[in-house]
């Protein structure tokens, strides 16, 4: 009997012993780590930082960051209303001005001007009670693959127009505005161009002039644009600003440029969390986001551009990525109201 | 007196009620709770009628199910000569091919989607439904192989004496024996293609759609979880339709006559034909995998190791906030975790399942059969429902296990649990009621009888479904990336995430942990499979 | 008494498999549980074992019931009609099986296990997997794996009927030396009314759920308590007569049976109890077969057909006539 059970005793002991060394090797840094708060910053997918900048913002607030990522900033945005009663973090960042309406309809956030938001983000405000701060700024606009026009001896498109002209037939790639999230701002973007009567026509060409449609940015980018590593078929995508700085050459000059007359502005806000339990050390996180020291890391990590002035950019953005100066835009509260008609209406014009 | 027999007998009824409670527990925290919260928001939100009434959502499910079924086709097909070489052939290189036919099953969604792009460059019906099928052909291959094994031979031989053709002799004697693994692997099939994602949204190129992208899409990007719950109600009713069908096959293979181990021999004459078959198969199942070598080697400058190389770092400016190598650690200790929880849950539940089956209520019985049903339901629900399920509740139980990484193991379980108990049950249902008698009279109790008889029975088919569902939880994407936090990304989970960032080095080195996905994958079922060859005689399994 | 089964039922269902079954078997006693296919045996042998669940009416021990003692603690030892040993452990594992669980120390296992090889006769199979032993050589494990933890009662289900006849004889022989020697208590369950007799000292012959006569093997074997149970021991004609002084008289002949008293009797005839002989009642052959000892016949008698048998020797076929005599050997007292 005795020895029987001691068998048994060991062998649950094992198997105990052996899950919870697994457990702890997967859960990594789990818990509270002595006296220190830990603060949960919810964020979207593409949250990037250097590790030293966090570090030394919880040296110099004593503040431990736990960053939890949430899908992009629609899946965020829709995690963070659900969760509103009891948030699932303390603050959020990445929510962006086309569902900064809903979040704000919603009641996710709380007020809160942070000191920092002067020197800057207050020009993208959307929000006269400032429940939320601008981060940072992102365009999307149309990439094109200079490369490919230079050996094919086209002219380079610079315009929405240009990409219905049949000389640029079955050479645009573009992504779904059903569910991918440039997909939506580059519709957005001939929206605000071409207004609510004028955009289906417009897209009616894009169509006829062989416009392909993929559901995600990384089909459109890596595997159909002939300007990126995937070395596709097509010379024009729908991307980022940005995007060039990533495609440098050997020589350091950009492979692909944006075209700055058709870009649609995207700005990500931070704010607090009305139900989040740690309100000052969440308001200390905001003004993390927006100083110089954070401010000056998002170009080179998120490839979005620092919505605080005076922030210098990575060298060869001036060439590369410059900020598109007059980029299309639409307020928030119509982007929320029309969002979902347009999205339908798109679907059913392209049939996508 | 009769009265004392009848406490005797409901005393037991009681501890297996008891026992009962760990899987049934299980799934409704972490699944029933969760999916019937986030639906309850749904139609409370009104709604639900229109969508249903809608002759759109009706002409996506017509296309769920056909692709689907198409794809089942195709996996069906391409699975048997695979199956029947593991099944009867001895020809070197066949024990690689048990464990290669699983690689497809782990790799993430989305490169898979991009390596068939790179055939089909505009998406399309035809590489969507080969896709689906191409993560399948294993699930075929190694159930029909297990019932394929013990079939007797001689029955085949008496065709032919008495003057079937090699063709007619498998199509009038082998198939219908076949016949229960082919439709309960279909079953299983066909829910992983009904509900399959990543591919459909990429080769599907938004002009295809499924319910499962609708929900997702409805869900995470809408908002709209009344028109989801509609959609997860049609869903529901196609995969209860499924299960069915694999209950009703299973019921068959219960009755199926006494099976006899067969050894494997070197194929003659005509024997060849599906060896052959099997090799094209299994050639067209590498291509998309040598593809994804050959993209990580490749630079536009010749070939490069810097996609190995960077799995030493966090990519290309910080993409990933672990290097690729603690990526792959973390997908291990995950996969084990899983694999551990869903072995514990799933062998007690077939345990119990086997007992209910057993006893003499009716009651029981029927209980055996809902609880039967209702473990295989986490593979016909979407992992987006679940996961937004997991947001509006899971913060009622202590410890906000919410955003807790521990939960990465519990999804990963729920997908596994599924196969685990179709491939432990019906071994388990299979030992001969008599040697447990034995054993009992020899003074066993009724656990000792679970630990002396059935589990050394069955103890290939508990390191097969461990095996398998190891590899499972390593490919897992849907509720993972949902669930993993930034700071412990799986490898699946690491290899979107590079992918979705611009720069050349961040996509080599994607397909370099893709690569080191596939190693540790056939590194962890070798081993595993060698584990299981040692010990054990029985090996019969089906999902 | 050791065992006492006191108005046992066991239903399936509706369906009564085993009906009111009363029974005893005294310490050391072999009891026979004899009666056709279906006819509820092995069900009244699972309930005893404890392995069905019982309607109505107790089993005990020494006068204490067994309805609250699960199988595992009954002490009853079971051998199954195929052996049933267990595949994936070799014979020497399933022997010591009964003796782990008892928690025997790990030396006397082995001497055990020694000491029941022999008794099987099957010395130094220790290390055999039991898939390559023959149906006898598994048979005789499965004994050995039941009588390893001495069991106080041995219960035996259709323990013979697997194997082929002359293995069966050698095998029942061997059995009936073993548990008259070891002075087991048993309960046997056949079909076989010879493996029946030879290896118990009483039967009890069931029918239809029902135990339908209990006694001494002789007793019962002469005097069937019905037409039921006496067609089931082998008798395939009835006869009615009258006895007068040791002396009975049917239409069939005359025989002398000592022990019966006078007035009418039912007479069982098995088949040797009509002989072909030089004088007696005259027949036809209508069909002729060959056995082993004898040759077995099918006669026509006025107004009624027989069974009989013949020396070997004779050479008899259909259409031959002959004359049939009665031979007390044969004759059972019906009633």
């Amino acid at each position: 009997m005795i020895p029987r059970t001691a068998r048994t005793v060991l062998a649950l002991a094992t198997v105990t012993a052996l899950a919870s060394a697994c457990s702890l090797s997967g859960g990594g840094s789990g818990g509270d780590t002595g006296q220190t708060p830990t603060v949960t910053l919810v964020t979207h997918d593409s949250f990037a930082a250097p590790q030293d900048v966090l570090d030394a913002f919880q040296r110099q607030s004593g503040i431990k960051l736990k960053i939890l990522k949430s899908g992009d900033a629609g899946e965020l945005t829709n995690k963070l209303v659900l969760t509103k009663a009891n948030p699932i973090g303390d603050v959020a960042y990445g929510v962006d001005n086309t569902f900064a309406s809903r979040a704000l309809g919603e009641g996710v956030f709380r007020p809160f001007t942070s000191p920092e938001a002067d020197r800057g983000p207050q020009r993208y405000s959307v929000d006269p009670q400032h429940r939320l701060s601008a981060v940072d700024v992102g365009d999307v606009c149309v990439n094109i693959d200079t490369g490919y026009f230079a050996s094919h001896h086209l002219p380079e498109p610079t315009s929405y127009e240009d990409l219905a002209d049949p000389k640029y037939k079955d050479l645009t790639v573009a992504e779904s505005a059903a569910t991918a999230s440039p997909g939506l701002a580059f519709l957005l973007g001939t929206i605000a161009k071409f207004g609510e009567q004028g955009w289906p026509g417009y897209w009616s060409k894009l169509k006829a002039n062989g416009v392909k449609i993929d559901s995600g940015w990384e089909e459109a980018y890596s595997k159909d644009f002939s300007g990126s590593s995937g070395k596709g078929p097509r010379p024009i995508v729908v991307s980022y600003a940005s995007s060039p700085a990533a495609e440098l050459g050997p020589d350091g000059k950009p492979r692909t440029k944006a075209l700055l007359d058709t870009c649609f502005r995207q700005i990500e806000y931070a704010g607090v969390l009305a139900g989040g339990k740690q309100v000052p050390q969440a308001e200390k996180v905001v003004d993390f986001l927006l100083s110089q020291q954070f401010q000056a890391t998002v170009a080179a990590n998120m490839y979005v551009y620092p919505a605080r002035e005076g922030v210098s950019l990575p060298s060869g953005w001036a060439t590369a990525a410059p900020l598109p100066q007059n980029p299309a835009t639409l307020p928030a509260d119509q982007i929320q109201a029309g969002r979902e008609k347009w999205i339908g209406a798109w679907r059913s014009l392209m049939g996508a | 007196m009769a009265l004392a027999h009848g406490s005797v007998t409901h005393a037991r009824t009681a501890g297996l009620a008891l026992l009962g409670l760990l899987p049934v527990a299980f799934l409704v925290v972490f699944f029933a709770w969760p999916v019937v919260a986030i639906l309850g928001r749904g139609f409370s939100s009104g709604g639900v009628d229109t969508v249903l009434a809608d002759a759109q959502t009706w002409q996506l499910a017509v296309f769920t199910l056909v692709s689907a079924a198409a794809s089942t086709v195709v996996a069906v097909v391409a699975g048997l000569p695979v199956a029947y070489v593991l099944a009867r052939v001895k020809l070197p290189g066949v024990g690689l091919v048990r464990t290669l036919v699983l690689v497809p099953f782990v790799l993430p969604t989305v490169v898979v989607g991009l390596a068939f792009r790179a055939l089909w460059p505009d998406g399309g019906v035809l590489p969507l439904v080969l896709a689906n099928a191409f993560f399948n052909v294993a699930v075929v291959a190694r159930t029909v192989a297990g019932l394929w094994g013990h079939l007797d031979p001689r029955a085949t031989e008496a065709a032919r004496a008495l003057g079937a053709s090699p063709w007619r002799a498998f199509r009038t004697v082998t198939l219908p024996a076949l016949v229960p693994a082919l439709a309960s692997a279909a079953a299983v099939v066909f829910l992983f293609c009904a509900t399959s994602f990543g591919v459909v949204l990429i080769l599907g190129g938004g002009r295809y759609r499924t319910l499962e992208t609708e929900i997702y899409l409805r869900t995470v990007d809408l908002l709209d979880l009344s028109g989801a719950a509609a959609l997860s109600l049609i869903q529901f009713a196609a995969v209860l339709a499924a299960l069915a069908v694999g209950a009703l096959a299973r019921r068959r293979r219960d009755n199926a006559a006494k099976l006899k181990q067969t050894t494997p021999r070197r194929p003659r004459g005509s024997e060849w034909w599906p060896v052959g078959a099997a090799a094209v198969v299994v050639v067209l199942l590498m291509t998309p995998i040598v593809e994804l070598f050959v993209e990580s080697l490749s630079t536009p400058d010749g070939w490069s190791l810097a996609g190995y190389r960077a799995l030493n770092t966090t990519g290309q400016n910080g993409a990933l906030q672990i290097s690729g190598w603690l990526a792959a650690k973390n997908s291990l200790a995950a996969a084990t975790d899983a694999t551990l929880l869903a072995m514990t849950v799933g062998v007690v539940a077939s345990v119990v399942l086997v007992a209910l089956r057993r006893s003499p209520g009716r009651l029981a019985r029927g209980m055996g059969e809902t609880m039967d049903a209702a473990l295989m339901l986490p593979l016909g629900v979407s992992a987006v429902t679940v996961g937004f399920g997991y947001l509006v509740t899971l913060d009622a139980l202590p410890g906000d296990l919410r955003t807790s990484p521990l939960l990465v193991p519990f999804a990963q379980a729920l997908v596994i649990i599924p196969l685990v108990v179709r491939m432990i049950l019906p071994v388990l249902r299979a030992v001969d009621l008599r040697l447990r008698q034995a054993a009992a009279t020899l003074g066993a109790s009724p656990g000792r009888v679970w630990r002396e008889i059935d589990l050394p029975l069955a103890a290939r088919s508990l390191v097969a479904a461990a095996g398998f569902g190891f590899v499972v939880a390593l490919g897992e994407f849907g509720a993972t990336s949902f669930l993993a936090r930034p700071d412990a990304p799986t490898l699946p989970v690491a290899v979107a995430t590079l992918i979705s960032r611009p720069g050349e080095l961040n996509n080599q080195m994607a397909y370099a942990a893709c690569a080191l996905l596939m190693v540790v994958t056939v590194v962890g079922v070798l081993l595993i499979d060698r584990f299981g060859s040692v010990r054990g005689h029985t090996s019969v399994g089906e999902f | 008494m050791a065992l006492a089964v006191r108005d046992l039922t066991v239903h399936y269902g509706s369906f009564a498999a085993v009906r009111d079954a009363r029974l005893d078997i005294a310490d050391g006693e072999v009891l026979a549980l004899l009666g056709p296919s279906g006819s509820g045996k092995s069900t009244l042998l699972r309930a005893i074992t404890g392995l069905e669940p019982v309607t109505a009416g107790t089993v005990s021990w020494d006068g204490a019931d067994l309805a609250d003692v699960p199988v595992h603690r009954r002490g009853f030892g079971l051998v199954f009609q195929d052996g049933q040993l267990f595949p994936h452990r070799d014979v020497a594992a399933n022997i010591a099986f009964g003796l782990r669980m008892h928690g025997v120390p790990k030396v006397r296992q082995t001497a055990r296990i020694t000491e029941l090889l022999s008794l099987v006769g099957l010395v130094g199979y220790e290390h055999r997997r039991v898939t390559q032993l023959s149906g006898g050589q598994a048979q005789r494990v499965a004994l050995a794996r039941a009588l390893a933890p001495e069991p106080r009662l041995l219960l035996l289900d259709e323990p013979l009927s697997g194997l082929d006849a002359g293995l069966r004889e050698q095998l029942a022989i061997d059995l009936a030396d073993l548990l008259r020697r070891s002075k087991i208590t048993a309960l046997l369950v056949t079909h076989d009314q010879e493996e029946a007799f030879t290896l118990a000292d009483r039967v009890a012959v069931l029918d239809a759920g029902e135990i339908r006569q209990e006694g001494a093997v002789r007793s019962v074997w002469r005097f069937p308590a019905d037409d039921g149970v006496a067609k089931f021991l082998g008798v395939t004609t009835f006869v009615s007569g009258v006895a007068a002084g040791g002396v009975v008289r049917t239409d069939l002949g005359v025989v002398e049976l000592p022990d019966v008293a006078d007035g009418p009797v039912r007479l069982g005839l098995r088949p040797h109890a009509l002989r072909v002989a030089e004088s007696g009642v005259p027949g036809e052959v209508t069909a002729a077969m060959h056995r082993r000892e004898h040759l077995r016949l099918v006669v026509a008698l006025t107004g009624s057909t027989v069974d009989a048998v013949a020396p070997v020797a004779a050479d008899l076929r259909a259409g031959d006539q002959v004359r049939l005599a009665l031979d007390p050997d044969g004759i059972a007292l019906v009633g």
